[in-house]
């Protein structure tokens, strides 16, 4: 147990004023003694240290200090003590706990200018890596030997066949959806079954490639940037390089051709299980028997929002792919890097998904498949 | 007047600061140390060295509470800290200062703001002010410049960031340090820069160190012992010349290969 720190004003022979310390002055039995002896307003001259028992550098620091801002002298120091308040006297040098504030206004107008240009960066580096991975696909499609059929189909595995159970349950569950509720609005004029028509355009048209392209994104497009982002903070990818293996061909043309390939059926799978999760429904609910169901489907939804769906699907995987592996590829640094990358990966890969998909649409009703 | 806060040490206590019994580790199969002793005595800086794989961090994370033992019994300031849980080992714990291979320093906080986390959490009462004072000597004295106080760890060099390593590991003014591979990754100039920091710093402030390292040139330069690891324990410990009487072959080899008798030269002087 230690003994707490105090002080006591004494007046010295001579008539100066001196203040006595007592008890061990270390950083445990310090107490409110820093407090006290700001608030504390005397002349004194001297600080006398020699009834103090164990003495650490916080010890040390106040007294300096004090002796500092009194201009005041130390007396009583034994050797250990001498030694650490010259320590601590050399280690006394302005400086600041944290940098500089900046003006809140300057603040944000510089966060402002640097999204601005991130976002300008960003795009145009998308841009020139799409270009990359074309020329890496003419060169591929002039020397198909070279092609990595290998690490091709492991990646249809890994984003394809292996995401088939999460993507099936999720359209299940938005085709129940979707019937129930246009099951509820439709009854009030007393057209429930317009439910078909909802469910069949809907998820071939828009939902179910939409919703395979951001669970993908969410999957694969993360996983691309922090595999892509691992290698190359261990240096593997300029290890790649150095050897003559372009990291293009080797490992972002296997990723893109297996998004590509895999988003449509993919999302054609997505859709066909919605149309089975709003037929369960509507037999269920609106006591339409799945073969009646399924040949309305056939009658009220025409070709085209198969094609419309299919044609938007390699798009999609295009784009998770480009953003995935690009982000990947930027990261420099520390860990931390991919994370924020992986991160950056999958909300760019989603919002140019629904920017596309806007597009599409407008495109899509102006040639008349509507 | 606020209440100081106990500490549960004996002013008296004369034996070793680390004492190490019978200390057996093992993950699933692999047995790392069996029947492991060491002792550490007030004042010193001790080096233990040992292949690599021979569980010199194990030792140490062991000691520090990171790592649960199979076996064994590990005193720290003449307490027996195994088998207690955390609240009750605090007080001891306030005590000793630990420096990472990394530095791991918090990434989201400035260097002085890294220095004042142990003190804020172990003496949360002490002025706000007083608190910002002490973390800035704490990293002058470390041998940094007072501007790096308030950067954040990730502008600074790696030997930087193990001064600043330090400046956190002296926070509470701890009487024992704990060093992992402190000069690793630096170049030469900063090894024996740093080297000399831990000395002044041992000297100063009465401190006792435990460091692991592979630098030759440190044990030459700084180590009062070595503590040697191999064959599951530790095999010998002593001065390095008390070593080298020694014929075990790996000491032998270890101090009387190529680089070994150049940092042995190199330490000595030009003849």
């Amino acid at each position: 147990m230690s003994i707490p720190s105090d002080f006591v004003e004494e007046t010295a022979e001579d008539g100066a004023i001196v203040l006595r310390f007592s008890g061990d002055l270390s950083i445990a039995s310090i107490g409110d003694l820093p407090e006290r002896l700001q608030d504390y307003f005397c002349e004194a001259k001297r600080l006398d240290i020699s009834d103090t028992g164990y003495v650490d550098t916080v010890g040390a620091w106040l007294i300096h200090r004090t002796a500092r801002d009194l201009d005041a002298e130390i007396v009583g120091a034994d050797d250990e003590a001498q030694r650490l308040i010259a320590a601590v006297a050399g280690a006394d040098q302005p400086t600041d706990i944290r940098p500089e504030p900046i003006h809140p206004v300057m603040r944000i107008l510089g966060d402002i200018g640097e999204a601005t240009t991130l976002a300008f960066t960003t795009l145009t580096g998308l841009i020139g890596f799409f270009g990359a991975i074309m020329t890496g696909l003419f060169r591929l499609i002039r020397h198909p030997s070279q092609i990595r059929w290998n690490a091709v189909i492991q990646r249809f595995d890994v984003v394809g066949v292996r995401s088939l159970g999460i993507i099936g349950l999720m359209s299940f569950l938005i085709g129940l959806v979707i019937a129930q509720q246009g099951a509820v609005q439709l009854r009030q004029f007393g057209a429930e079954v317009f439910t078909v028509n909802l469910v069949g355009r809907l998820t071939l048209r828009e939902l179910g490639v939409l919703m395979t392209a951001i669970m993908v994104a969410g999957r694969s497009g993360s996983a691309f940037a922090a595999q892509l982002g691992t290698m190359k903070l261990t240096e593997e990818i300029d290890a790649m390089r150095t050897i003559g293996v372009s990291p293009v061909e080797a490992l972002v043309l296997p990723r893109f051709i297996a998004a590509v390939f895999m988003l449509p059926l993919l999302g054609f799978y997505a859709s066909v299980v919605a149309i089975i999760g709003g037929g369960i429904l509507s037999w269920v609910e609106l006591d339409i028997p799945p073969a009646t169901f399924f040949s309305r489907i056939r009658e009220v939804v025409p070709l085209t929002d198969v094609y419309v769906g299919l044609v938007k699907a390699p798009v999609f995987g295009a784009i998770i792919a480009i953003t995935g592996c690009y982000q990947g590829m930027q990261v420099k640094g520390n860990a931390e890097d991919v994370g924020k990358r992986t991160t950056a990966a999958v909300v760019q890969a989603i919002f140019l998904v629904i920017v596309l998909d806007a597009f599409f649409a407008v495109f899509f009703t102006w040639i008349g498949w509507n | 007047m606020l209440e100081p806060q106990p500490i549960a040490y004996d002013p008296d206590y004369e034996g070793p600061i680390v004492s190490v019994r019978g200390l057996r580790n093992s993950f699933g199969e692999q047995v790392v140390h069996e029947d492991l002793d060491l002792e550490v005595n007030r004042g010193e800086i001790i080096g233990v060295v040992g292949g690599s794989g021979t569980g010199k961090s194990v030792l140490m994370r062991s000691i520090i509470g990171l790592q649960s033992p199979d076996e064994g019994e590990i005193n720290v300031f003449g307490e027996q800290i195994l088998g207690k849980s955390d609240a009750k080992t605090i007080e001891i714990r306030k005590r000793w200062g630990v420096l990472f291979q990394g530095g791991a320093l918090f990434s989201t906080l400035t260097v002085a703001e890294n220095v004042m986390v142990p003190i804020r959490e172990f003496y949360p009462d002490m002025d706000r002010d007083f608190r910002r004072e002490v973390a800035k000597y704490k990293v002058c004295l470390s041998g940094l410049p007072a501007d790096a106080a308030p950067k954040y760890p990730s502008e600074l060099s790696g030997g930087m960031r193990k001064r600043a390593g330090i400046a956190r590991a002296l926070a509470l003014d701890p009487e024992l340090l704990f060093l992992d591979e402190p000069t690793a990754g630096l170049d030469p100039i900063g090894a024996a820069a740093f080297d000399n920091l831990i000395k002044e710093l041992q000297q100063t402030l009465g401190l006792t160190v435990f460091l692991i390292t592979h630098d030759l040139d440190t044990l030459h330069a700084i180590c009062d012992r070595v503590a040697v690891l191999a064959d599951r324990r530790v095999i010998a410990v002593g001065t390095i010349d008390e070593l080298l009487a020694l014929d075990h072959p790996w000491i032998q080899e270890y101090f009387n290969g190529p680089r070994g008798r150049m940092a042995s030269a190199g330490n000595k002087g030009p003849a």
